[in-house]
């Protein structure tokens, strides 16, 4: 009797610790955002890695010249005018006054210089800009001159790219890091302020509100405007299984769950006091790219022919599973961003393999095995070889599937040799919209041969009409040569388009105000009741 | 005894040696770049070329080596590719989690198995005996996430007792207190322990009711000793050392990473840092870490060894 007293006493007093312990931690605090990013922060520097989760981490502790509103319309933002010369070979910047770094000490056109020189030692489209520029002036601390050999079409794209690598201002001292160097300090100018010291990398990312940051005065519109910030401290919190992002929404100890899986997209939308919201309407879109050095793809007629043999709706399908979070698109840049053009020829989107068989035949396909290569760790692509296996096989190519991880996949792409030597033939990857709605950040429009993108495609024609595409100011004129150079590459069949979807973000309801961008999940303007 | 220490201490070093120039080899010698993973999707080959160079990847695997075991003798395990922070840093961070989760299982399965075993040896064929069987047959062959994820939809999510997820530090300056720090690893405990409940329980019923057959328990017995007594200081205390044996190699397990109890209640450890070292190839990280586990499946050994003594005065080194 006395032991059965214990155990009852003992357990009483468990559950009612337990109580107390749920009673602390459940009232959300609305001055704390817990936000669960889609993959884990591991390098700091937005300039040394492309990776998306760094880009986003930097948007919230630095700033930029300029940035891309609602309508994807460039506008100023650490910037307050400028003026270009008659002779456009001259760009006077001048900066918003009191602009101030967390620790304390101006922002100067010193500072926008060092940032602009290592964002263009890294940035495809700063490399380009690079091309253009002579020198930089800085007359004053608040501003600055882009001297150029030649009028250039690109500056305000160039400084305004909403996606990696995004110029972002540093302190110079730190941007004097070289670009193939990880910057060791992270001080911005921005609306958060990142804890160092609270970082644990794999857990836990801190910042803190930056109450010193001086928000433009215009209402946010996506990436512009102002960005008032709502919350003392915001906490990015690394859960890498879905299943529990999903639980820890639903008890209430996350906010937003950045990227959850589209397999939990039923149960979300059915769950109460959680929503499903688009915050990047343009998405993503998933491509196949050839390796254009060995047979069969070093011939442009079985290029071709590949790209006939695809058909969207599969991979939208197969790897996404939701029919509305998908979206057919046969451009190259994005539906339903500036430069999109479904004018697309012959690739229609539609499997058709019997139309690609012919032109197998026609072309001399020999029955060369073609290396595709699967990265089976990477959920959010696996699939989409799999059903370019299928696809090709109904076309007639024989096909050498090849399954390995993602880092023996990125290794192995980056190597010349021919497949059979451990080379390969197609890989499939995805890109956010962002990375690709300018002829000039799209990699793989890169046809500089052997120095170029993955595929190392030579086709000068595309280099040439980059060029014009770089030098052209009128935005008319742009989408015409946009057009032509998507023209060019879908004759030459540098990649295939393989559908755009949509990955919403899970939000509790209780928190609003989820700016809409291209792609990057923005934690100013949002409020917690 | 001095002597037996200082040998097994000595054999260390050749082990770890070997361990390390194998785990350097095979790293070096597999598929994957750590350098194509830094430089992300929009890379060139050139961009590619800088950052080896950079990591100091272009140079010949031995005089790599070299360099990495000049290093350590001097104490430092080199930095994280992706992290730029220093290796030890990284591993100081997860040591605790790791620790906590570890220990507090085997702590806990300790004292559900052990009662639960002898019970169940001293009344073999009984309900409590068949009882355990299953449950060990269902600890041994239901998935730990299965176990997990049920935990946390019972506990957390319907009775709302519990958190779903993480980790709260109990030392250093951002430590939680310990009730907040303990109810964060209720559920991953509960949830470890299952499997280690089974083989402990089984362990202790097996060599129980074995030492339950031998002479001195009859003689035991027939001194008039109670029964208690007779199993906990006789067959129980007889029976410590496979039960020992099998609790050291469960700790050095846990030690070595837990990744899928990790992984499902998000708690930052050692498992979750070795996939991630070994996912983006961050060499230097995962030279560490095998170094770190080998040291510490030595020691268990040795401590393990060295608790036969106390256990079992008939052993001597």
């Amino acid at each position: 009797m006395k032991r059965r007293s214990l155990f009852a006493a003992s357990l009483s007093l468990s559950l009612a610790m337990m109580a107390v312990g749920t009673a602390h931690a459940q009232p959300a605090n609305s001055k704390v955002l817990r936000f669960v990013p889609h993959a884990n922060l591991t390098v700091l520097d937005p300039i040394w890695t492309t990776a998306y989760v760094t880009r986003n981490h930097a948007y919230m502790i630095y700033d930029t010249l300029f940035t891309e509103d609602a309508k994807g319309q460039i506008k100023p933002q650490m910037v307050e005018s400028y003026q270009v010369s008659k002779d456009e070979k001259t760009w006077t910047f001048k900066l918003r006054s009191g602009l101030e770094f967390h620790d304390g000490k101006p922002v100067t056109s010193e500072d926008v210089v060092a940032s602009l020189k290592r964002w263009a030692s890294r940035d495809a489209m700063g490399g380009v800009l690079a091309t253009f520029v002579t020198g930089y002036e800085t007359p004053d601390a608040n501003t600055f001159k882009l001297i150029l050999n030649q009028p250039c079409g690109i500056v305000l794209d160039a400084f305004g790219k909403a996606s990696s690598n995004v110029p972002f201002i540093m302190p110079a001292r730190i941007a004097a890091t070289p670009g193939t160097e990880q910057i060791k300090e992270h001080i911005g100018s921005g609306p958060f302020v990142f804890k160092a010291d609270e970082f644990k990398p794999g857990a836990l990312v801190v910042y803190t509100k930056n109450a010193k940051y001086k928000s433009r005065p215009e209402a946010p519109s996506a990436m512009a405007g102002g960005r008032p910030v709502n919350f003392d401290r915001v906490e990015w919190v690394i859960i890498r299984d879905t299943q529990t992002q999903f639980n820890a929404l639903k008890a209430g100890e996350v906010d937003i769950i950045e990227q959850p899986s589209f397999e939990q997209m039923d149960a979300l939308k059915k769950t109460e006091g959680v929503r499903v919201e688009n915050f990047a309407p343009a998405g993503l879109q998933f491509i196949m790219r050839f390796n254009h050095l060995h047979a069969p793809f070093n011939n442009p007629k079985i290029r071709q022919a590949a790209m006939v043999a695809m058909g969207q709706q599969a991979y939208i399908n197969t790897q996404v599973g939701v029919p509305e979070l998908g979206r057919l698109c046969r451009s190259m840049f994005p539906c339903g961003t500036t430069y999109s053009d479904e004018d697309t020829g012959y690739f229609t989107g539609v499997a058709n393999p019997a139309k690609a068989k012919q032109m197998l035949a026609e072309a001399g396909y020999d029955g060369t095995p073609v290396t595709l290569m699967r990265p089976t760790d990477l959920a959010s692509i696996a699939k989409l070889p799999l059903v370019a296996q299928q696809q090709l096989q109904a076309a007639g190519f024989k096909v050498d599937f090849q399954q390995m991880d993602w880092a023996t996949l990125l290794a192995r792409r980056a190597k010349k040799d021919a497949p059979a030597q451990g080379g390969w033939n197609i890989f499939l990857t995805a890109w956010t919209a962002g990375d690709i709605t300018n002829p000039l950040s799209m990699a793989m429009l890169n046809a500089k041969g052997q120095n170029g993108w993955f595929g190392w495609q030579d086709e000068p024609r595309l280099e040439y009409l980059k060029g014009r595409f770089a030098r052209t100011t009128e935005v008319a004129e742009k989408k015409k040569i946009a057009s032509e150079i998507q023209r060019v590459a879908f004759e030459t069949a540098t990649h295939a388009p393989l559908g755009q979807y949509i990955s919403p973000a899970a939000v509790r309801s209780n928190v609003t105000g989820m700016l809409i961008t291209p792609g990057v999940p923005l934690l100013w303007n949002m409020k917690k009741n | 005894m001095l002597q037996f220490l200082l040998r097994r201490i000595l054999a260390v070093l050749p082990v770890l040696f070997v361990v390390s120039l194998v785990v350097f080899l095979i790293l070096r010698l597999a598929p994957g770049d750590p350098a194509a993973v830094i430089a992300g999707n929009s890379a060139t080959n050139e961009d590619i070329a800088k950052i080896q160079v950079q990591l100091g990847l272009d140079r010949s695997i031995p005089v790599q080596y070299g360099i990495w075991m000049g290093n350590v003798f001097q104490g430092d395990l080199g930095f994280s590719y992706y992290l730029n922070k220093p290796v030890t840093e990284l591993i100081a961070q997860r040591v605790e989690p790791t620790l906590s989760l570890a220990f507090g299982t085997v702590i806990l399965a300790l004292l559900i198995a052990v009662p639960l075993g002898t019970v169940a040896a001293w009344r073999m064929g009984g309900w409590l005996d068949r009882l355990l069987s299953g449950f060990s047959v269902a600890g041994f062959s239901v998935p730990v996430f299965v176990i997990g994820y049920l935990l946390i939809y019972l506990f957390a999510i319907r009775l709302e007792w519990l958190p779903v997820q993480g980790y709260k530090s109990i030392s250093g300056p951002s430590a939680a207190g310990p009730w907040a720090w303990m109810r964060q690893l209720i559920l991953p405990w509960m949830t470890l322990a299952m499997i280690y409940v089974a083989l402990i329980a089984r362990v202790t019923r097996a060599s129980v009711s074995e030492a339950l057959t031998e002479d001195y328990i009859r003689t035991a017995r027939a001194k008039g000793i109670s029964e208690t007594a007779v199993l906990l200081r006789h067959a129980l205390a007889n029976a410590a050392v496979p039960i020992v044996t099998v609790v050291g190699i469960g700790i050095a397990l846990l030690i070595g990473g837990v990744v899928v109890t990790e992984t499902v209640y998000a708690i930052p450890g050692l498992g979750s840092l070795t996939v991630d070292a070994v996912l983006n190839r961050d060499f230097p990280v995962i030279q560490g870490l095998v170094l770190l586990f080998s040291v510490s499946y030595v020691l268990i050994n040795l401590l393990v060894d060295l608790s036969y003594l106390v256990l079992d005065p008939r052993i001597r080194y």
